[in-house]
Formats: structure tokens, C-alpha cells, sequence
């Protein structure tokens, strides 16, 4: 059996029929599914070890604990984090951008400052900064975009300055799959005394991720975009910056002492992730993790590829057909428009045939403007999916073109 | 014709279709037939939010009645507009306050006007009420 067919076997969802077609699903980008060993873990910690962590003495708490902290340990060897400390639990990849904005930005960054982001982000990583330039009155910048969807390094040292404060970059695009050149960007950064958080949420599952080797200030990911639960997000930052930053928010876990005169904080992680966090899913992420790590990134990337390299030849078959993001380096993301027809169409009649896809603007409304997009559709693939589902989408596309050209 | 006999005409069409394909295939022609909104009424505020595909809709009120007519830059979005517009177009805002819709669940398009689908028919249908709430209480 084909190594794709293997794992395909893992993921309980993909085996049924949606509107009378086998489900084909292309909306990876937007979140991953889960292999049965996320959903038992999911249900073996409510049915085996559910307690509240860290400050229980009992059996249950012990064990719920150790899980947990297990799920940090096994993401800072993912990321190959300096230590698990440096891990904290987030609620999602926007959690910790935010969270960096309203600790980071608040305490360091000062009226004047450039903060510098690029045409690819996702809002996610264009708001907060927003949000914080309109209180500090810090400046926004932004790295220009080629044609091609790859970032106009030929201009970066006009943008990179000693103004600048805060680079926060996507990694690889979620709209047109681009994968940024972090390192090169996160070297002249550092050249300036410039801090760098980069968003890895569409990067994690798909390449090999070294927070040491990139030495890299902040990295954010979400756990749903690699096999694992919803509602949990990392953030890594360098211990000397996390333990610099002020507190996110307030509550039980971040302090040390609460007197009603002045409360004193938790050493990091904790010091982060103040109330209950989402222990079950946080624990389930543990077994995402090894499922990525038994059958190896680089082999499921390897696989992605020949997906993309397959499907883009096919794609590029069909008449009318325009592929948006043609970056030299990619992951395995398609976004493309067809001539004539509004992307929400294409969606509806797909999904007529049991076919997944997204359309819209991604949350990347800059990016669209800046292409002259109203949208894109987007077919974005994963590990377990197959030559034939590549196949299915150029079908469905035909019947698309067949109703709407 | 009522609100709702404008209904049942559009369920009694759509039982003919014996598969998504030729309702599809409908829906779009309806799209195809609509006329489009003339750029003067493509306002800002005829907008409807919350739909991925820009959907406006404009009201006249003439004689008691109010009238609707509306465009999509979607050609299913559009056709399905047209349907709302057969059934709620030219009626009182008082039919228009008093009427359950029903016809959408009847012919299998229900899951357009869920909030998933982000098309914004929901938000239309409750703008139209909106409309029809201001005529009857003579707010506009």
C-alpha cells in the first residue's frame, strides 16, 4: 500500500460520502483532520484522568499534570526549543501574537518605532499590530510582493532599518502556499537589533521547524493545523525575552503571591497561561506530535510535493485556469482563479460533488487587493490525501466550467 | 398572488428536479436572468454583510407595498436572491411581518441560509424584514 494510503487509514473522517460522492478533502490550510490517535487521546484523558493541573495532590491531578507538561516537553524537541520552559500554551496562533503584542510590544516598543510586516500576512498577524501602532503610535511597514507571490527581497533593505523594531512574518502563506525566507530575514533583523516573531501556522506540519538554527526571537503555531485538537496555539519565545515581558493576562496559575497589595508572578511558562488551560486538548496534542514524528515530516513533505508538482500540471490543463502564487518555493497550497466565474461558485458546485475547497479571501484582504482579487479558491493538500482526490478536483472543475462558463 | 402562494409555486418547480444538477443548473439561469441593480443603487449601504460574494439589495415602496430587487456578483448567490425576490417582492410590509418562510427548507436549500454559509441570504432575508418592520411602523 501506498505510504499516503497508510496514513490516510488513520484518519477516521475521510471514509465517508458527502452529498452522495466520496469526501475529497482540499481545505488542509484552514485546518487539518485528525488521526484516531488524537481522538483517543481526547477520550481516553475524559474517561481515564481528567483533574485540574498543577496544584492537585491527588492521583488524577498527578497524572493530568504529567501529561500535560509531557506535551510541552515533546514540543519543545519539535521545535528544538533550548528547553520545554520556553513553550507556552496559547489558545491558537493568533492567541500568541496577540499575547506578544500586549506584553512585548506594550512594554518595549515606543512612539516612532517601526514595526515590520509583510503583503502575505494573514489578519491575524496585521490587526494586533494595529492595534497596538494606534496606541504607542508605533509605524506599520510593509514588505512589498512580487507577481510571482514571493516577497521583494531586492527592496528589504529599505525596510529594514534601524527604526525597526519588530519584524512579524508569516512563514509560508496560507493563501498562496509561499514559504517565506525567514532566515535570510530574520539574520538582517537581528543586524539592526530588531526582535522577530514568525507565524508558523501554515509552516508546522509541512517543514522541518528549528527555533535554535533560525534563531528566531517568537515562533506561533496552531495545534490544528498539525493533526491535533482545536483551541491550542504555541508560542516559543527565547527565555530572556518571555521572562522580560510583563504577564498576558490575570488570574490563577501566572502568580506567585496575590496579597491585595501587590501580587508577584510565576516564572514562565506559567507566568502566561493564567487560569485553567485547555488541559485535554493540550494533552491530545501529544499524540499529533507523534504521529508527525512516526512516520517523519520530511517523508510527508516529500509526498505534499509530489501532490503539488501533480496537481499544478493538471490544474494547469484546464482552460481559463489561472494559478495565483507561482513562488519557487511552496507548500503544497493551490490558490487559483478561473476566468469568468466568482470563486464562491466554483465552492458551491464543488461541494455539490463531495469536494472541499475554500474560497474567498483567506483573511488576507491586503494581499487580494494588492493581486486584484476579489478571491481565490484554494485547494490545500495534506499527507493523506491522493492522486486521485487531485483527480476528482479536475473533474469537479470540468463540471464547474461545464455549469457556470 | 400571496407571500405564500408565491411559495408553493417556486416548491412546486423545484419538485420536478430530480437531482442537485438541474436545480443547480436552474438556480444559475435564474442568476443569469436577473437583471442586475442598476450602479446607482449599488450604494455602500445596499451592501448586505457578512457574505463572501458582494450581494446588494435595494427597496422601493410604492402604493402600501414594498419592492425588492437585488444583485450578486455570484451567479448562484444571484439566483438564489432572484427566488427571494419572487417570493417577497410586492407584497405589504404587514404579509411581509406575518409570513413564515418556508420554501427554502422545502426545496432543499436550507443549508444556503445557514450562517456557515456565509453568503449572506440569511442576512438578506432579515434585511427585507428589516424594511418592511420601518414601513409598517412609519419610521421611514
Amino acid at each position: 500500500m501506498h505510504f499516503s494510503e497508510i496514513i490516510r487509514q488513520e484518519f477516521p473522517i475521510l471514509h465517508q460520502s458527502v452529498q452522495g460522492h466520496p469526501l475529497v478533502y482540499l481545505d488542509n490550510a484552514a485546518t487539518t483532520q485528525k488521526p484516531q490517535v488524537v481522538i483517543d487521546a481526547l477520550s481516553h484523558y475524559y474517561e481515564g484522568y481528567n483533574a485540574n493541573i498543577h496544584r492537585g495532590i491527588h492521583y488524577l491531578a498527578e497524572k493530568a499534570t504529567s501529561a500535560f507538561e509531557e506535551t510541552r516537553k515533546s514540543i519543545a524537541r519539535f521545535v528544538n526549543a533550548a528547553e520545554p520552559a520556553e513553550v507556552i500554551f496559547t489558545y491558537g496562533t493568533t492567541d500568541g501574537i496577540n499575547l506578544v503584542a500586549q506584553t512585548y510590544g506594550k512594554s518595549f516598543l515606543n512612539a516612532g518605532d517601526e514595526i515590520l510586516i509583510s503583503t502575505l500576512e494573514h489578519h491575524s498577524n496585521i490587526v494586533p499590530w494595529q492595534m497596538l501602532c494606534e496606541e504607542k503610535g508605533c509605524i506599520l511597514r510593509v514588505i512589498p510582493l512580487l507577481e510571482t507571490g514571493e516577497l521583494d527581497l531586492a527592496q528589504i533593505d529599505a525596510f529594514i532599518t534601524e527604526q525597526t523594531k519588530l519584524v512579524s512574518l508569516i512563514h509560508v502563506s496560507n493563501a498562496l502556499g509561499t514559504i517565506n525566507p525567514v532566515q535570510e530575514i530574520i539574520d538582517k533583523a537581528h543586524a539592526v537589533g530588531a526582535k522577530v516573531l514568525v507565524d508558523g501556522a501554515q509552516a508546522i506540519a509541512h517543514l522541518d521547524v528549528d527555533v535554535q538554527a533560525l534563531d528566531v526571537d517568537f515562533y506561533v503555531f496552531s495545534a490544528h493545523k498539525l493533526y491535533g485538537p482545536t483551541g491550542v496555539g504555541i508560542l516559543y519565545g527565547k527565555r530572556a525575552l518571555l521572562e522580560s515581558m510583563p504577564p498576558y493576562r490575570g488570574g490563577g496559575e501566572m502568580i506567585k503571591e496575590v496579597t491585595f497589595e501587590k501580587t508577584t508572578y510565576n516564572e514562565i511558562p506559567f507566568k502566561f497561561e493564567a487560569g485553567t488551560p485547555n488541559i485535554a486538548d493540550i494533552v491530545a496534542l501529544k499524540s499529533a506530535v507523534d504521529f508527525v514524528e512516526q512516520y517523519g515530516k520530511s517523508s510527508m513533505a516529500a509526498w505534499e510535493d509530489e501532490l503539488l508538482v501533480y496537481a499544478t500540471a493538471a490544474l494547469e490543463q484546464i482552460d481559463g485556469l489561472k494559478i495565483i502564487g507561482t513562488a519557487a518555493h511552496k507548500i503544497a497550497v493551490i490558490s487559483f482563479v478561473l476566468e469568468g466565474i466568482h470563486p464562491q461558485d466554483i465552492g458551491v458546485i464543488l461541494d455539490q460533488q463531495g469536494i472541499a475547497v475554500r474560497t474567498g479571501h483567506h483573511c488576507t484582504q491586503p494581499l487580494m487587493k494588492r493581486l486584484g482579487l476579489v478571491g481565490t479558491t484554494r485547494a490545500s493538500f495534506s499527507v493523506y490525501n491522493t492522486k486521485e482526490d487531485v483527480d476528482r478536483l479536475v473533474m469537479g472543475l470540468h463540471k464547474v466550467k461545464k455549469f457556470l462558463a | 398572488m400571496t407571500l405564500n402562494e408565491a411559495q408553493d409555486a417556486i416548491i412546486e418547480d423545484f419538485d420536478l428536479f430530480d437531482d442537485w444538477e438541474q436545480k443547480y443548473e436552474y438556480i444559475i439561469d435564474l442568476g443569469k436572468k436577473l437583471p442586475g441593480l442598476d450602479s446607482l443603487h449599488k450604494t455602500e449601504e445596499n451592501i448586505i454583510k457578512g457574505c463572501q460574494s458582494v450581494v446588494w439589495l435595494h427597496a422601493e415602496y410604492r402604493d402600501g407595498k414594498l419592492y425588492f430587487y437585488g444583485d450578486s456578483e455570484a451567479i448562484i448567490v444571484k439566483g438564489l436572491v432572484s427566488l427571494l425576490l419572487q417570493v417577497l417582492s410586492g407584497h405589504t410590509p404587514a404579509e411581509l411581518l406575518s409570513t413564515e418562510l418556508y420554501f427554502i427548507d422545502k426545496i432543499g436549500l436550507a443549508s444556503h441560509l445557514a450562517q456557515t454559509r456565509s453568503n449572506g441570504l440569511a442576512s438578506m432575508v432579515k434585511q427585507m424584514k428589516s424594511y418592511a418592520l420601518a414601513y409598517s411602523l412609519g419610521t421611514v
